[in-house]
């Protein structure tokens, strides 16, 4: 309501701003002759004035203008071409912008594109002309053709000019429900535009962006999350019901969005999961984790020791984001890598490794800054770009900063095993021509040898001989990482500062000299001879040297008077006296302090006692460290790591919080119908399905392939209890001969089992196949699991149980959950095989999907179709229930089960694992005072019966209560579900007892389809009853209520308003049921029920009939 | 994201400039001028650079700088792919990319700039979109232009960037159904002064040039697809096929695409077509220099190499060369430093040898280090890696199209350090 008002007041706002923009816009019209003659002349005489040739350019300008006002279409044509090339060479063409504005209605497509350049580029320096454009554009916003409403909002949305801000607004507001996704996705962007122009919108914006981000179109999202990035960031709260969503929509997503949805999910899922990294996780996987049972099921299996549990949110983003490393565009394979490296579990970062070396193929740019990065990750992790090393050897046709990025790389990889070979790749580059380049190499190899002991001797030895070059750079280069490396260990390496000292007659560069002096002069009691003679040589030389080195020539100076003060003390006081008068403020200072220092007289105090002590303390060797050690700081792929600063607008990525926040918000309750259409494109619609669902299928892959080995008891089911040999020999047989042939297999044994399992009657085939896929649209990653169950299971009773009608038989082995999960763990392969097989069948349709007719589609394939908004093939759509009973019935009474109480309750949710059964949700509570042991669901009875059950609950404490809960297929009969649950010792008998209104699902159809539905169900499908009913459940919100508390349909939208429809179907069968509730005069009602259960519609019709003649 | 394009010629002139959000004043290219001027080499500035209130990002490629004006964080991936995009969009509408094109063409351009991004963040970035939009310049369209002054701008709207197969435009129709594949790859290899292999690997890419009506629906199989260790796609390949069956199984674009890319992994099995016998000595003395060449072919799969073009980047010091080629032809540009010997087909029975002497500026020292070669080669009809594609089937549509696969190993990035 109150949106409705604020749009209206919105309205009101937008109308009175066309009203001024009308005006104005009238009035310059009528001036607009008279007007611009005076503007023109004053143009041209500032032209001329301005420039040199300014004469041509005027009258070329006159030209245009006068091509413009003429009525041939193409001289004007002409005239705007021009005038484009002028402003794409950056020249000043506004003068024009009355001419060209006129034409901004052009019939033409061309004239009227170049008029939208000229506008855009032009209208916030002409801001009242502009206004004479924007009536053209609003009523653009109502064409019947998506595009021009689209290209309309994009000009609009792009002429800066703050006086239509609220006609802006209006406009957005519009198009983001539009019915086309690409005006959608247009009005995503002007979300931008309109808040740059004016951040007071915020707000407003939110709104929109909130509504955009629940759009299930492909193209939408990445505009979306694009918005959503630029203007609210902080409000990480309108993710939660998209995340999962925005996960699976990604590989269909274009290239660009992909990148930035990427990254902005990197961020939430630094705030929502916990880190797993960490070692000593400590989580509470059975509370509020009852959604992912069978997920965790598996993990738990596998790994008991292992405390930490990721979530399954995380993992699902972990695994639909890894095919996209395979992208061509090197911006996502960049963004998936630092998704993994910020993101993944510490063993899976490397998957990345691969692709990130492929992209140093690419252009120059993207090795810039793809080394940059790996450069950043090597110093954490060697092991991970250890193998690729010889990517990473220098070519000499490589660019500068491309050359010293690869020997940071190189440097950072360096370790005992590798370094003689890096050390020998080394050599080359140190004679290379590029001196800058050989520089960075003797530096390299200074670090090479701080950080590897074993071979600092030998490098240390490299850099001496390589003090013999005749390139200056190179030594002295070299000299100064000797020097940081003898200050490291200076021990046994008098040798080679002596061989330094010699070289000082011939090096000129200062750095290497100072470096020398100050070598001596921290090891002069190393070199007791020749230190004296080097102060000597340096004495004579003092004036004409550097600062640098007159600097560290004092301080050598200082040294050796403290330690052989007989020998140098006239040497020291000759330089300290040329030191005193030098022309560098530096220098005299320096040498005043020594003097003092060092000097003892009557006036230097306490501290020329320490002299000795300050001067040669010993000193800390310099860390000769990677420049990349603390780009982690900043997230990988940014331009902010690029540069090594913070660049305005980049979002920090949080630290992992130390407890998960509740990830109950993630999900989706409800499922709104989706309303969208796409074009029909010929052939294109029907194609589409099949890439898809490929798509679909390989997001889901990852899942199989990290699972596989604890697969679920679903799987399992499949590997190992097929002993209709068909799948098992295949999976036995080598992999890749057989998947094409098993999966041909496979197809057949599952479209028999359909039909088998189907009542033959095709129609009502068809309308199950349009009700199963809402259903498991949900939740994702559970029901690839049940899926293929199904599959699996149908195809086990078409070959084991000679054609046996499924929905009416009860039979079917189950194995116990227990020995399932043993199976499974022995039967690794097998289980991997036959998930390939279930999902090669469903590939199978992909060559001929044109040709395919549409009763083969499994329902899984129509699922991904939904998920692409491709819906309108189905009409009907589970929702979410209408009211969930909050009733919860006992199953096990404290006394009885000796301390442990259980109660269960319908939850009206479509079960996750397999969408023939229900979901029952049961609570556990331990009265006793010892803890329960080992709580898991043992025989069960009759035989057939399929229960999905909890995974076993290890123990549960005193007082404790955990909730589980369970998928059961009471195959359409309100046949009580007997089971025993088990403790380590105990054994308990309880049966699960289920009104006939739970075991529907509520489902929502348009009214049409409704009657459609009914017409179909006539005669002996129909029962109807009249009953009197209670005054207050006249009305429609009672009466909904109650119909709704009874079963779990859903309400059909009614155009009257004494009927009252609702829909549903039945959880096993799929067959739908139908409830008309017609009120007559004086509180009768005539309930009708359709539907081909007609059991279950009379008992469904006992329990209406006494629910609304209730009082 | 992207907030405005500059396109600077080798001479440092901005001769287009385009902006998606407010005008950025075209002196911010001095930050990036500067920059290349301290550059020795175009190739040797910064792909980014940071001034005050902006961050520029440039690309260069085909000698023009695609300079990009950012002002938030954004990816720099993400900027850099689009302007290589960019580049090539250009070269795929005329053919080549230069400025004088460009200067030809600006209004095109500039129209197609304008169709690419919105708010500076990608819109169609497909060939087969754009395409759509603006239609290319033909011989034939432009003089019917000229004569009825229509134009180049699609009268009707695009369909592509509205379908769930963006990369496709719709209703396609020929005449001649064809498809054609070229399976090129590259070796890149470092080879020591002795011959050793110090690295090297095969990369490929599949080349397509797809020209069939409606929607096809392709599967590309190959005979030995466990030869490729690393691949990546053009977005219409169905990964999970590729992950299941190693099948490529896609609907193509409209005309020519690049399918997917791939790494061989063999990295101690690469075969290496030709070698080279080498010699350069310096003179003591410092004056001069001798140079003495010989190409020869190695491991060729009994096929012919072409095309075998050496360069040398010779040391500063080398005034000039005096050398005889037994075959092809050699040029030494002295501003560069560069020698190059365009030798052509190389005959196994006589060995092409390139000798002569140098002469080096007198007085200065003899240089230190050995130049290196790289070497260019081309053999048709063979695919190095042993990559083999076995066949191509076509569903979805009736028709038979024709089919033809080409295969041709190319020398990546192949240099031998002397």
């Amino acid at each position: 309501m109150n949106s409705q008002k604020r749009f209206s007041a919105l309205r009101a706002e937008a109308a009175g701003a066309v009203r001024t923009a009308l005006g104005s816009a009238e009035n310059l019209q009528l001036t607009l002759k008279t007007d611009l003659s005076q503007e023109e002349q004053h143009l041209t005489t500032h032209a001329h004035t301005d420039r040199g040739p300014g004469e041509t350019r005027t009258t070329r300008n006159d030209d245009l203008k006068e091509m413009l006002e003429n009525n041939k279409e193409s001289l004007k044509l002409e005239a705007m071409k021009r005038i484009v090339g002028l402003i794409a060479k950056g020249k000043n063409a506004s003068e024009l912008f009355p001419a060209v504005v006129k034409n901004v209605a052009s019939k033409n497509i061309e004239l009227k594109k170049l008029v939208y350049v000229y506008l855009v580029r032009y209208a916030e320096e002409q801001q009242d002309l502009a206004l004479l454009s924007i009536s053209t554009f609003q009523r653009a916003l109502k064409d019947p053709n998506q595009l021009i409403r689209a290209s309309a909002l994009r000009v609009l949305s792009s002429i800066r000019v703050p006086i239509i801000i609220p006609i802006m607004m209006l406009a957005i507001k519009e198009a983001a429900s539009d019915m086309s996704p690409y005006v959608r996705k247009t009005s995503a962007h002007a979300i931008q535009k309109l808040y740059s122009l004016d951040p007071d919108q915020k707000e407003h914006l939110i709104e929109v962006i909130e509504k955009l981000l629940k759009d299930k179109s492909t193209l939408v999202a990445g505009s979306v999350v694009m918005a959503f990035e630029e203007v609210c960031p902080e409000r990480i709260d309108l993710i939660h019901k998209n995340y999962r969503k925005l996960c699976n929509l990604l590989v269909d997503v274009e290239e660009w969005g992909q990148v930035v949805i990427i990254s902005m999910l990197t961020r939430y899922a630094r705030t929502q999961f916990t880190s797993p990294w960490r070692e000593d996780g400590v989580f509470d996987e059975n509370s509020e984790r009852a959604f992912y049972e069978s997920d965790e099921e598996k993990t738990r299996d596998d790994t008991e020791i292992k405390p930490y549990t990721m979530d399954p949110d995380h993992r699902l983003l972990l695994r639909n984001t890894k095919p996209l490393l395979q992208s061509r565009n090197t911006a996502v394979v960049m963004s998936v890598a630092q998704l993994y490296w910020h993101l993944a579990p510490r063993n899976e970062v490397s998957i990345v490794t691969k692709s990130l070396v492929r992209l140093l193929r690419s252009h120059r740019e993207v090795q810039y800054i793809v080394l940059q990065n790996i450069a950043t990750m090597s110093i954490q992790r060697k092991g991970m770009f250890e193998p690729y090393m010889k990517s990473f050897y220098v070519r000499s046709t490589d660019a500068t900063h491309i050359k010293s990025l690869k020997l940071e790389i190189l440097t950072n990889l360096a370790n005992e095993a590798n370094i003689s070979t890096i050390l020998r790749e080394f050599q080359t580059y140190v004679k290379s021509q590029d001196k800058q380049f050989a520089a960075g190499t003797i530096q390299a190899i200074g670090r090479c040898a701080t950080n590897i002991s074993e071979v600092t001797d030998t490098c240390l030895n490299g850099l001496v001989l390589l003090l013999s070059n005749r390139d200056e750079t190179v030594v002295a280069e070299s000299v100064v990482v000797i020097k940081k490396l003898l200050q490291a260990q200076p021990s046994q390496h008098s040798d080679i500062i002596k061989h330094m000292a010699k070289l000082l007659d011939n090096i000129t560069v200062s750095m290497a000299r100072a470096s020398i002096l100050w070598l001596i002069g921290e090891y002069c009691e190393r070199v007791p001879k020749i230190a004296p003679d080097v102060l000597r040589k340096m004495a004579k030389s003092f004036t004409s040297e550097e600062d640098i080195v007159k600097l560290q020539t004092v301080n050598l100076a200082a040294k050796l008077y403290l330690t052989n003060s007989k020998q140098t003390k006239l040497l020291t006081q000759y330089i300290l006296n040329l030191g005193k008068y030098d022309q560098n403020y530096d220098i005299r200072d320096r040498t005043r302090f020594i003097r003092q220092l060092i000097v003892p007289n009557e006036k230097s105090g306490a501290l020329s006692k320490y002299a000795r002590r300050i001067l040669l303390a010993p000193k800390p060797a310099p860390v000769l460290e990677s420049a990349y050690k603390d780009r982690d700081r900043y997230q990988l792929g940014t331009l902010s790591h690029t540069i090594n600063t913070k660049a305005s607008g980049y979002l920090e990525l949080s630290d992992w919080p130390a407890v998960a926040p509740d990830q109950s918000v993630r999900n989706v309750e409800v499922i709104e119908p989706v309303k969208e259409w796409a074009p029909s494109l010929g052939k294109t619609g029907k194609s589409k399905p099949a890439k898809s669902s490929d798509d679909k299928f390989y997001s889901d892959s990852g899942e199989e392939e990290e699972d596989e080995k604890g697969s679920g008891t679903s799987s399992s089911n499949d590997g190992s209890s097929s002993s209709s040999a068909e799948s098992g020999s295949d999976a036995e047989s080598d992999e890749d001969k057989s998947s094409s042939q098993s999966s041909e297999e496979s197809e057949k044994s599952s479209s028999q089992s359909e039909k088998s399992s189907s009542e033959s009657d095709i129609e009502q085939k068809k309308k199950k196949k349009m009700k199963k896929p809402p259903q498991k649209k949900n939740v994702k990653p559970p029901n690839k699991d049940s899926d293929s169950d199904e599959n699996g299971n149908l195809a086990r009773k078409a070959s084991s149980s000679s054609a046996e009608d499924s929905s009416d038989s009860e039979s079917g082995s189950v194995t116990d959950s227990d020995t399932e999960h043993q199976k499974s763990k022995v039967k690794p392969k097998e289980v991997k095989l036959q998930k390939e097989v279930s999902l090669l069948d469903l590939d199978d349709f992909t060559p001929g999907p044109a040709t395919q007719p549409r009763s083969v589609l499994s329902p899984s394939l129509l699922t991904d179709l939904e998920g692409l908004s491709l819906s309108n093939i189905s009409t009907m759509q589970v929702s979410g229930p209408a009211f969930v009973p909050e009733k919860s019935h006992n199953l096990l009474h404290r006394m009885t089960g000796k301390g442990l109480a259980a109660q269960y309750q319908f939850t009206r949710q479509p079960c996750l694992y397999q969408p023939n059964m229900v979901s029952v949700q049961i609570s556990l509570t331990n009265t006793s005072d010892h803890r329960l042991e080992q709580i898991h669901i043992g025989e069960r009875s009759p035989a057939g019966l399929k229960i999905h059950c909890f995974n076993t609950i290890e123990f549960l404490e005193p007082d404790a209560s955990v909730t589980v809960s369970m998928g059961i297929d009471f195959n359409d009969s309100t046949q009580a579900a007997n089971f025993q649950l088990c403790t380590k010792e105990d054994q308990f008998s309880v049966s699960i007892q289920p009104a006939v209104g739970d075991l529907f699902l509520a489902v929502t159809m348009t009214e049409q389809d409704f009657r459609k539905e009914q017409g179909k169900l006539q005669g002996m499908n129909e029962c109807s009853a009249t009953i009197t009913v209670t005054a207050e459940n006249t009305s429609s919100q009672p009466l909904n209520r109650r119909v709704a508390a009874m079963a779990n349909v859903g309400v059909v939208p009614s155009g009257q308003d004494n009927v009252h429809r609702f829909a549903g179907k039945t959880a096993c069968s799929g067959a739908v049921l139908l409830v008309t509730v017609e009120l007559r005069e004086s509180s009768a009602a005539v309930i009708t029920i359709n539907t081909e259960k007609s059991v279950m519609g009379s008992m469904l019709l006992r329990d209406l009939k006494k629910s609304l003649a209730q009082a | 994201m992207i907030h405005s394009l500059f396109l600077v010629n080798p001479s440092g002139d901005i001769f287009l400039e385009k902006h998606w959000k407010s005008v950025v004043s075209r002196s911010v290219c001095d930050y990036f001028l500067e920059a290349r001027e301290k550059a020795l080499d175009p190739e040797d500035v910064p792909p980014v650079i940071s001034t005050p209130h902006h961050y520029l990002i440039s690309i260069y490629r085909d000698k023009l700088f695609f300079l990009s004006v950012i002002q938030t964080e954004v990816p720099p991936l993400f900027v850099i792919e689009f302007l290589h995009r960019v580049a090539e969009m250009i070269q795929d509408y005329f053919g080549e990319c230069s400025e004088t094109v460009i200067k030809d063409n600006v209004v095109m351009v500039y129209e197609l700039l304008e169709e690419m991004l919105d708010n500076g963040f990608p819109l169609a970035t497909e060939s087969n979109v754009l395409k759509e939009m603006i239609r290319p310049p033909t011989i034939l369209r432009s003089v019917v232009n000229t004569l009825t002054g229509s134009s180049n701008v699609g009268d009707k709207l695009p369909t592509g960037q509205l379908s769930t197969i963006p990369w496709r435009r719709a209703g396609v129709k020929y005449t001649n159904n064809e498809a054609y594949f070229d399976v090129v790859e590259e070796i890149d290899a470092i080879l020591d002064r002795t011959g050793t292999t110090v690295f090297a690997e095969i990369q490929g890419v599949v080349e397509a040039c797809v020209k069939l009506s409606g929607m096809p629906d392709l599967t590309l199989s190959f005979m030995n697809p466990r030869l490729l260790d690393d691949v990546s796609f053009h977005p219409c390949v169905r990964y999970k096929r590729w992950e299941s069956e190693r099948v490529l199984s896609f609907i193509p674009p409209d005309g020519n695409f690049t399918l997917m890319t791939y790494h061989v992994n063999a990295q101690n099995l690469v075969a290496i077509p030709v070698y080279v016998k080498h010699s350069i000595n310096f003179f003591e003395s410092g004056s001069g220099g001798r140079l003495d060449l010989t190409v020869g072919p190695k491991q060729t799969m009994g096929k012919t190499v072409e095309g075998v073009l050496v360069t040398v980047h010779m040391p500063k010091t080398v005034l000039s060369v005096s050398l005889n080629a037994t075959q092809g032809s050699y040029t030494y540009d002295n501003a560069t430093k560069v020698l190059v010997w365009d030798i052509g087909k190389l005959n196994p029975q006589k060995l092409p040898n390139l000798r002569g002497s140098l002469s080096l500026q007198t007085g200065a020292p003899k240089p230190e280090e050995n130049p290196s070669l790289n070497i260019d080669l081309k053999i048709q009809q063979l695919a190095i890696s042993g990559l083999k594609v076995n066949r191509l089937d076509m569903f979805g549509e009736k028709y038979k199209p024709f089919k033809g696969v080409k295969y041709i190993t190319k020398a990546g990035k192949f240099q031998v350090r002397m």
